[in-house]
């Protein structure tokens, strides 16, 4: 029998995005409370994945609950969806984190709420659908839909130049998404076993079953490049970024940060690692460039920026160059490093969105010198928020040390990257703690001022909001163990597979 | 002397000479219906009538009556099928416009059915001569129809200039009839690829390949095709929007039927000669139509390009004819795009108001929000159009790509994929203003019953046929055994 918990897990959040649209007299009130009791809902639903439960086994290093029936028959297209060590903390990162943007519309969203939560919901679909699907076209599917309801959160909910911001988010996406629709074309032509299905792809490609011809596989990589370093977003294909997270509402710039850019590096992992090994070693060292660049570039960026928001988005640039390093470490312990590290720039980012929303929801400004002395007026706030900067600067005993130092250790052992990407590595982690605590100082110490003496400090929401992505922080950040070894199996299979190119440096 | 009366098989074209029948009926007791409605009704009633007709032969051997002039085959059907959806749709479409623009007439809806039995013949045809005559048959029709709102200037202007191109596109094809009639000798489909097959020589005639070239213009026309596509902005735009709406699809999906008929019946064998010229002209109607569509702010215009450059689309399933699934990813696209684009034009239907045109895309400002339900069809219709997953739209453009990647043509999945890319820009821009953009006096829209039944039914439809790809192909995979 199969189960259908995987299932469960996709489908509730669009079921609660249509019951939002279309129950009849729902206040704005109602509605976004359905909707967070429906988020958590999906978060219990979710919760039998954690490693011990029963239903997901760390020691298994394939695929697990494996849910797969045809669906386009005569096109080979399966509905197949399964999780591994890959995917699971990128799974529970999304359920774990919709709740808490759900609850921080309850302040800030007035208008349209509805819509709002609906969306909200339908975009938790997309998203999980992204890391379960094991079908190149199911997942492509998920992938393409992701980009509608951000598309309309941005655009309706956003700040003044949303329109701008979100036609090119949308543009700039699908743009590179198209470029892998075809590579996906090709890869079922040139397989011709009329399957989308990407463990049987990898594995003929692994058992030499299936060869790609050098050059086209190289070709192929590329497309599938373009769709995942504009989603990470890897430098130069950043530009998109700080646009939609200025304008995006704080909800959105949440989620947007916290899962929709894992997208990226998910796919580069489950995809361009596993399907095109010789040419992931052959663009290794090019990728990482670009991603020193992006570290290095976002960093310098964000310390000239005047808005804070716009600080933290440009953070992220500089952030998740550090996961791309990891990824193209092409060794096991990079990838470990890679994929935790997204799941702590999930919650340190989106938690910094969130204390970003909630002085802005105070003061409708965003500009770094209208505030000043927030400590002795919002002390709790501020504890909280330094806390947060910590994670995200990668204080050791804080999740961001862990990853930030996994993937220097792949960094630095790795066979295609070495020691000079690791030490600029390094220089991004010193960077990063001269704009945050810079920002910090500015914003929070000092004098206070006539505009902030009347600030309130955090209420009960918004404790209650910051309250659990802190304990994940602090979990991770001390005892780490139980997170890599959930996906040590799956990584060292698939860093296994890299195996044979790496060696032949 | 013996004159043998050969036996006829009426079934072969059963489905239209239904409609054409019902329409003459409906034609003679309008006159005694007071109330249009009524009229309308019945008309829908046709329609319901003409598809059943076509159901006991689902699935049975193609026949061929009429010395061979006519036949019903799967694909017949199918797009019998479609052509019926769209009509209906159409129908219902019109019943308030007509009304809100004074012009309702019950003739309206007996030419609209006339124009669609046409239509039917297009694709139920096996013989040069009978495509041509149907071609014919349907722009007579659509004169008309163009022409309809006739006090107003730009409808007539719209009536005259379909006239003219169709003029054109007449003699094009009926020149290019008589090439192919005059090297071959016969105009019957089968018997000419027949003939190419056993002569090598003939293979190579400029005179027939001439011929075929100006076949394809002929039809290039009717399907706007790039270059012959320059009346279609100007016809779309002055035309009543619910004739615009039939025009862009179901005119498109009996031009491309017959356009099928031809090289697939007809010129299998030529096809290293027509295959190359066919994907260029292709990869032009989709970099050019949709180009073009970026830079109008009248929406007729906009979904005027728009539809040229799906044209260019469907082309590309017609270039990878050979492959396994062409046939099927061809009628697939059709129905997924008549669908989307007959919705897209009822809200420009909706906004229309009795002597005043508000086709500017920045009337549509706010109208998502205080027309919920039509604002979320439109979305999807546009979303779907744009290849956006998981609706019909997207599905199509992905089987379309995936056959022309199989004949090898790549570069044109490429071209087509880039070109998507192009199309979502202005696709979102209605979007944009529907949902983001708010005015201070809103331009009043009108949504009736049969309206929103007809929108919502569409809207239906184009999100069901995504998720169930899988049944619809099989219903259309079923004319790749009675193709041939």
């Amino acid at each position: 029998m199969q189960s259908f918990l995987l299932s469960l897990i996709v489908w509730l959040p669009l079921v609660g995005a249509l019951v939002l649209l279309f129950i009849p007299g729902l206040s704005d009130r109602t509605a976004k409370r359905l909707a967070l009791v429906w988020s958590l809902a999906v978060f219990v639903v979710s919760l039998p994945l954690v490693p011990g439960l029963g239903f997901y086994n760390a020691s298994e290093p394939g695929l697990q609950l494996v849910e797969r029936v045809p669906w386009i028959a005569r096109f080979g297209v399966d509905y197949h969806l399964a999780i591994d060590g890959i995917a699971l903390w990128l799974v529970l990162l999304t359920t774990f984190l919709t709740p808490i943007t759900i609850l921080s519309t309850f302040d800030s969203v007035h208008t349209r709420v509805r819509s709002f939560e609906a969306f909200m919901l339908a975009l938790e679909t997309g998203m999980l659908g992204v890391f379960l699907a094991q079908d190149l076209f199911l997942f492509y599917i998920f992938w393409e839909f992701t980009l509608v309801p951000m598309y309309f959160l941005i655009g309706i909910w956003g700040g003044s130049r949303r329109i701008y911001a979100t036609v090119k988010f949308f543009l700039y996406t699908f743009a590179a998404s198209v470029l892998m629709l075809l590579a996906i074309i090709a890869l079922y032509v040139l397989w011709g076993r009329n399957s989308f299905s990407l463990p049987d792809m990898v594995a003929a490609i692994q058992s030499g079953q299936f060869v790609l011809d050098q050059n086209l596989a190289r070709w192929l990589f590329l497309a599938f490049f373009a769709a995942f370093a504009v989603k990470v977003p890897l430098w130069p294909f950043h530009s998109w970024l700080p646009d939609a997270h200025t304008e995006a509402p704080t909800a959105g710039s949440v989620i947007l940060a916290g899962v929709l850019l894992k997208l990226g590096g998910y796919g580069f992992i489950r995809f361009n690692l596993q399907l095109f090994p010789e040419a992931s070693r052959y663009f290794a060292f090019a990728i990482g460039v670009l991603a020193v660049i992006g570290i290095i570039y976002g960093a310098w960026i964000a310390y000239a920026q005047t808005d804070i928001k716009k600080l933290v988005a440009y953070s992220s640039v500089s952030h998740l160059g550090f996961v791309m390093l990891g990824i193209f470490a092409l060794n096991p312990i990079g990838i470990h490093g890679a994929i935790l590290q997204m799941v702590n720039h999930g919650l340190s980012t989106g938690a910094l969105f969130l204390i970003v929303g909630m002085i802005y929801e105070r003061r409708h400004t965003r500009e770094i010198d209208a505030f000043g002395g927030l400590w002795k007026v919002m002390p709790v706030y501020t504890g909280m928020s330094l806390l947060i900067i910590m994670s995200s600067i990668g204080l050791p005993a804080l999740n961001g040390f862990v990853g930030e130092a996994t993937i220097m250790f792949g960094t630095l052992s790795s066979q295609v990257l070495g020691w000079e990407f690791a030490a600029f590595g390094l220089l991004g982690v010193i960077l990063s703690a001269v704009y945050l605590l810079w920002m910090f100082r500015r914003v929070m110490m000092g004098d206070v001022n006539q505009a902030t003496e009347k600030m309130r400090d955090a209420t009960r929401l918004e404790i209650a909001m910051l309250v659990p992505v802190i304990a994940l922080i602090i979990l991770i950040g001390l005892y780490p163990t139980p997170f890599f070894q959930a996906m040590d199996q799956s990584v060292t299979a698939l860093a296994n597979g890299l195996a044979p190119v790496v060696a032949t440096r | 002397m013996n004159v043998t009366i050969p036996q006829i098989d009426w079934a072969t074209i059963g489905p239209p000479l239904l409609l054409v029948v019902w329409a003459t009926v409906l034609l003679l007791i309008d006159l005694f219906i007071a109330n249009k409605r009524t009229t309308a009704y019945l008309a829908l009633l046709g329609l319901a009538a003409s598809a059943a007709v076509a159901v006991p032969f689902w699935g049975a051997q193609p026949r061929l009556s009429f010395a061979g002039m006519a036949r019903i085959d799967d694909t017949a059907i199918v797009i019998d099928w479609i052509l019926a959806l769209i009509t209906a749709i159409t129908v219902l479409f019109s019943i308030d416009y007509l009304k809100r623009q004074s012009i309702e007439m019950g003739e309206y809806y007996s030419l609209l059915l006339f124009t669609t039995a046409g239509m039917m013949m297009m694709a139920h045809g096996s013989n040069l001569i009978v495509l041509f005559l149907s071609l014919e048959w349907v722009s007579i029709g659509l004169y008309v129809l163009a022409g309809f709102a006739y006090p107003r200037i730009r409808s007539e202007e719209a009536a005259m200039k379909y006239l003219l191109y169709g003029a054109f596109a007449a003699g094009f094809l009926i020149y290019g009839i008589a090439l192919v009639y005059g090297t071959t000798g016969s105009t019957d489909l089968t018997t000419i690829a027949t003939i190419l097959e056993d002569n090598a020589a003939l293979r190579t005639s400029p005179v027939l390949l001439i011929g075929v070239g100006l076949l394809i213009i002929g039809f290039g026309y009717k399907i706007s095709m790039v270059p012959f596509h320059m009346w279609t902005p100007d016809v779309y735009e002055g035309s009543p929007t619910p004739v615009s709406a039939y025009m862009s699809t179901a005119t498109k999906a009996a031009g491309f039927a017959a356009l099928l008929r031809v090289v697939q019946i007809a010129l299998p064998g030529l096809i290293e000669t027509w295959q190359l010229p066919l994907a260029l002209l292709a990869a032009l109607t989709m970099v050019i139509g949709n180009v073009a569509a970026v830079v109008q702010n009248n929406i007729k215009r906009m979904l005027a390009y728009s539809a040229i450059a799906h044209a260019g689309f469907i082309l590309c399933a017609l270039v990878a004819i050979r492959q396994a699934g062409a046939v099927e990813s061809f009628l697939y696209y059709i129905l997924a795009y008549s669908l989307t684009n007959l919705g897209a034009f009822a809200v420009v239907i909706a906004l229309e108001q009795a002597g005043e045109e508000r086709f500017d895309i920045a009337d549509l400002a706010g109208m998502g929000w205080r027309q919920p339900l039509l604002g979320m069809a439109m979305a999807i219709f546009m979303l779907s159009l744009a290849g956006v997953p998981p609706l019909a739209g997207f599905f199509a453009k992905w089987l379309v790509f995936q056959v022309a990647y199989q004949a090898g043509y790549w570069w044109l999945a490429l071209i087509g994929l880039l070109s998507s890319v192009i199309s979502a820009f202005y696709y979102l821009r209605i979007i944009v203003n529907m949902y983001m953009r708010e005015r201070t006096e809103p331009v009043r829209s009108f949504t009736t019953s049969p309206m929103l039944i007809g929108v919502g039914f569409a809207a239906l439809l184009v999100v069901l046929q995504g998720f169930l790809t899988s049944p619809v192909l099989d219903l259309v995979g079923q004319t790749l055994t009675a193709g041939r």
